[in-house]
């Protein structure tokens, strides 16, 4: 069992060596059934370890080096449930997009997979790993993975740009990251994160502990897409091919805030555990700004993938709110939102790319009525927007109402009202776009919306015969919203995980079974809440969301003062909100300096 | 934003930047004196548990060799990464197929060099594979290795490029091999780990003798693992040199062709 | 004098950054980017660093003679790698934007808007 950790993390890497090394001269279909065998038996050890740490969590030191008198020499994997579930998402999503992408790229050999079986070895090691200097390793050859993955259709120039800026931004992060490691190392002379957590506690708080606090959250933010961090994404998403975006919005971003309640949770919940209240207000203002500025963004895009790069923006926000809320409780809703969410938004991309197979295009009015001929991809496009609503079953309803539960127990009554407000915001452009592109809904040609030059005719990522959508590819995006679906059904599911996110949240526990090898004990089930009101709610939001499609569907039919006063009151807002994204890689970067110098006076004025 | 307006809006940032970086840098120990606990207790114990005298390669290859896999990896996706993103496009691929049919390949020459650089050039070529070779071998006991090694032996490609024609390096290091040695070296590496657990020990474990520490043969994977990562630096850099040469032909050729 | 070290590790995060941001050519804005990288290894090797202590290769060192700290080394080797990669990554991105764009000037970027 326990030799399943290295396997996890190597057998991906090993299979990309392998298929490297894979004569040019095997068909295309070899080098596909190879990538999606070796990412599925990926998935099957990840799951295997998985249902083996929440029995009992595990550690892996490799090349023998046990840590002696509370300090590591080596490096260790640490398998506990939360890591394992993220984990099996990636592998399940990389080999959904494997199986997805049979009928993609048909000129380019083996290269593709051979990235994304990297990406997917990343990914686990980012996961599992319990040192700090490796967290930055892995993040960086994920990245590596993900900027080339970004910028694969090199025919198309906005693919480029996208990953260009990706790049840079992305780079400057891990920077940030790896001068806050270097500071950190500087204070405790260690790298293994349960040492530096132990070595760490009890410290006065001084410049030190908060500049690499800073450096770390602002890195991690990059990463995650958090405003003002945010603007590579929706540059990336709108440009990069389908199964990449799949990747990108299912798992990388919150790998980002993984990463975030990794380092608080075993490192620095000792330093700055005592101004709990004030750092949770701070994340917490900080995922409602992110929410509030990405739900605002969606409405006004006509391009789908853009669309959705920026509803992803919009979620990530409010995954940080649950992070920031720092309870075992939020954190257990955070994890069930953010995967369920993941899987929804990873379908819907899907769909745009169908869209993109046959149509040639994800402009929303461009495409108008267009999408007639493929009904069954407009129901699941459809019912992707409902479940971002949160729409019960499916599991975003479950972690949207946890979330906001426990934020009214601590103090935030209005971060109900607000998630609410912000999925019903970043699902109606989808139903929308859906609606107009799939049945034709709403006014056509005479439709009097601002030209842009977005959402032009694109390069096509596929050169077969565009008559027909291969099964495969509706397939695997129904599979997404079904899983997504299905862990809405199980009636415990947050009972079963807030023991899960306990264990994450408990630095000594951690130590314990890191430093000392004592394995955690079980901690009892919590009495299952009610989820009643969350399902209702999820009710009232879907409808909501509707309503709201409807209207952005027929608006010239609404009186003209009431669209006028819209446009009056909204139309400086989107306008300001907008021009902010200029697809300027050196703007980016002012504001990511900006956002290091605001969340460093923050935490100077709370903490210090 | 203008440029006035985005140099303003960045100073403003850096000003707060500036200040949490220095208020941060203050709590460090004096320069000069730090005494952190992972690194002394290397200092003790690491010659006598890996026999490797350069104490970097014992770090990198043994105590934290998992990270540095995860390193040759990040290598690895970048070579693989230049070349998805440098790949000839469809209309590129046409016309070079058209210009190599006419021209068999004489148009893909490099300028022309003087003949001075040409015979410097073929005289250092075999000093440099030598010396990369050597800084390859002694990774274990002295500065160098695998890492730096494998660049000196990709540089000698260069040479090859230098002083004769830019055929003349795909025909050294063609990209079928280039390919192959990425592979291999990555592979290389994870093999060595799959050697501890054939062993029956944990992943990356060091379980080949460890020799007579100060000697050549001494400190057990460590050599292994520099020489496979020599492999893959070698292999890469040269792929990744050559795709950069072939895009500046490339352009050449459009500018004069 | 014993803060220098540091302050120039922060100087020269600092002009990485503003070189990025007023940059005026795509190559220019990569060889920031590296500066800006080399900021984090001299911050590294000037934390391992201590005064008067050789370097960690155990030939011919007295026993108890004051070594530096190998693992800032160890880390600053790993993160040269991944310094020529990613700018190989990134030169690589630049040419092709140039050739699709036929500039190499951010300014001159704007296909990603809104």
């Amino acid at each position: 069992m326990r030799v399943l950790l290295p396997l996890s993390v190597a057998v991906p890497l090993v299979a990309a060596a392998l298929l490297l090394a894979a004569p040019q001269s095997w068909v295309r279909r070899g080098f596909d059934a190879f990538a999606v065998a070796a990412a599925g038996s990926v998935m099957v050890i990840c799951s295997v370890l998985l249902a083996g740490s929440t029995r009992e969590p595990m550690v892996y030191w490799f090349g023998g080096w046990l840590p002696e008198g509370g300090v590591a020499l080596g490096l260790v994997l640490v398998a506990e449930p939360i890591a394992l579930a993220l984990a099996t998402l990636a592998a399940f999503l990389v080999t959904a997009s494997l199986v997805y992408s049979w009928h993609f790229f048909d000129t380019t050999g083996n290269l593709f997979h051979v990235l994304m079986l990297v990406f997917l070895g990343a990914m686990i090691g980012f996961c599992l790993t319990g040192d700090f200097f490796s967290l930055f390793v892995f993040f960086e050859l994920m990245s590596v993975a993900a900027f080339s993955l970004a910028g694969y259709k090199v025919e198309e120039e906005g693919s480029l740009q996208g990953a260009l800026n990706f790049a840079v931004i992305n780079s400057i992060g891990a920077f940030l990251v790896l001068s806050g490691i270097a500071l950190v190392y500087g204070r405790t002379g260690a790298l293994n994160l349960a040492q530096i957590g132990e070595s760490l506690a009890g410290a006065p708080v001084d410049g030190l502990v908060i500049t690499a606090f800073v450096f770390l959250i602002a890195g991690y933010f990059v990463k995650a897409a958090v405003v003002p961090f945010h603007f590579w994404l929706p540059d990336t998403y709108a440009a990069a091919p389908t199964p990449v975006c799949v990747l990108f919005a299912g798992i990388f971003n919150v790998l980002g805030l993984y990463a975030i309640a990794r380092t608080y949770w075993t490192m620095f919940d000792g330093v700055l555990g005592a101004e709990l209240v004030n750092l949770r207000t701070i994340m917490v203002g900080a995922g409602a700004v992110t929410a509030i500025l990405g739900a605002l963004m969606c409405w006004p895009q006509r391009h789908i993938k853009r669309l959705l790069g920026f509803s992803t923006v919009s979620h990530v926000g409010m995954f940080l709110i649950g992070l920031g809320l720092f309870s075992p409780v939020a954190f257990a809703g955070t994890i069930v939102y953010l995967m369920t969410d993941g899987l929804v938004r990873g379908s819907l991309f899907l769909c745009a790319g169908i869209l993109l197979h046959r149509l040639r295009s994800v402009d929303e009015l461009g495409c108008d009525g267009l999408g007639r001929s493929i009904p069954f991809t407009g129901i699941l496009f459809l019912l992707g927007g409902l479940g971002l609503a949160g729409l019960p079953p499916f599991g975003t309803f479950v972690g949207r109402a946890l979330i906001g539960e426990e934020a009214a127990r601590l103090g935030f009554p209005w971060v109900t009202y607000l998630m609410v407000a912000v999925s019903v915001l970043t699902a109606a452009p989808v139903l929308r776009a859906g609606a107009r592109v799939f049945w034709g809904f709403g006014p056509g040609a005479d439709y009097n919306h601002r030209s842009e030059a977005e959402g032009d005719e694109e390069e096509p990522e596929t050169t077969e015969a565009h008559e027909t959508t291969p099964p495969l590819m509706w397939v695997t995006a129904a599979a997404l919203l079904g899983v997504s679906l299905v862990a809405g059904l199980v009636p415990d599911l947050p009972v079963r995980l807030v023991p899960a996110a306990e264990l994450f949240l408990d630095r000594g526990a951690y130590a314990d079974l890191v430093l000392r090898g004592v394995t955690p004990h079980k901690l009892p089930l919590p009495p299952g809440a009610p989820l009643l009101e969350g399902a209702v709610t999820g009710v009232i939001a879907a409808l909501a969301a509707v309503v709201a499609a409807a209207i952005g569907l027929w608006h010239a039919k609404l009186p003209a003062s009431i669209r006028d006063s819209i446009t009056r009151s909204l139309g400086p807002a989107f306008g300001g909100v907008r021009a902010l994204h200029s697809g300027h890689v050196g703007d980016y970067v002012a504001w990511l300096t900006v956002g290091v110098a605001v969340l460093g006076g923050l935490l100077a004025a709370t903490l210090g | 934003m203008s440029f006035n307006s985005r140099r303003n809006l960045f100073f403003l940032g850096m000003l707060g930047f500036g200040v949490l970086y220095l208020w941060g840098l203050k709590g460090l120990p004096d320069f000069g004196r730090y005494e952190g606990v992972y690194g002394i207790t290397l200092n003790k114990v690491a010659v006598a548990q890996t026999h490797a005298t350069n104490l970097v390669a014992a770090v990198t290859f043994d105590y934290r060799g998992f990270d540095t896999l995860g390193e040759e990896f990040i290598l690895f996706a970048a070579v693989v990464g230049v070349a998805i993103l440098l790949r000839a496009q469809r209309d590129e691929a046409a016309t070079a197929d058209e210009e190599a049919e006419e021209s068999k390949d004489e148009s893909r020459s490099a300028p022309h060099t003087s003949d001075a650089v040409r015979v410097l050039g073929l005289a250092l070529i075999g000093p440099t594979v030598l010396f990369g070779l050597y800084v390859v071998a002694h990774g274990h006991l002295t500065p160098g290795g695998g890492f730096s090694g494998g660049v000196v032996l990709a540089t000698a490609a260069l040479l090859v490029y230098l002083t004769g024609e830019y055929v003349a390096l795909r025909r050294v290091s063609p990209e079928s091999l280039t390919e192959l040695a990425e592979s291999v070296g990555a592979g290389g590496y994870a093999a060595v780990g799959f050697l501890g657990l054939l062993a029956g020990q944990a992943f990356l474990t060091n379980v080949l003798p460890l020799g007579t520490t100060g000697q050549l043969n001494s400190s057990g994977t460590i050599l292994l693992i520099n020489l496979a990562v020599s492999v893959e630096v070698a292999g890469g850099f040269s792929l990744i040199l050559a795709e950069f040469l072939e895009q500046t032909l490339l352009v050449r050729e459009r500018k004069h062709g | 004098m014993s803060y220098l070290p540091f302050a120039v590790a922060a100087w020269l995060f600092a002009v990485g950054l503003y070189g990025i941001v007023t940059s005026r050519h795509l190559i220019h804005l990569v060889i920031c980017l590296s500066v800006l990288q080399s900021s984090t290894y001299v911050l590294l090797l000037a934390i391992g660093y201590r005064t008067g202590a050789s370097a960690p290769i155990f030939v011919e060192i007295p026993p108890g003679a004051p070594v530096v700290d190998p693992v800032v080394q160890a880390l600053t080797l790993t993160n040269s790698v991944v310094a020529a990669t990613v700018s190989a990554l990134l030169l690589a991105l630049a040419v092709q934007v140039h050739k699709k764009a036929g500039t190499f000037d951010p300014d001159e970027l704007d296909i990603l808007h809104g």
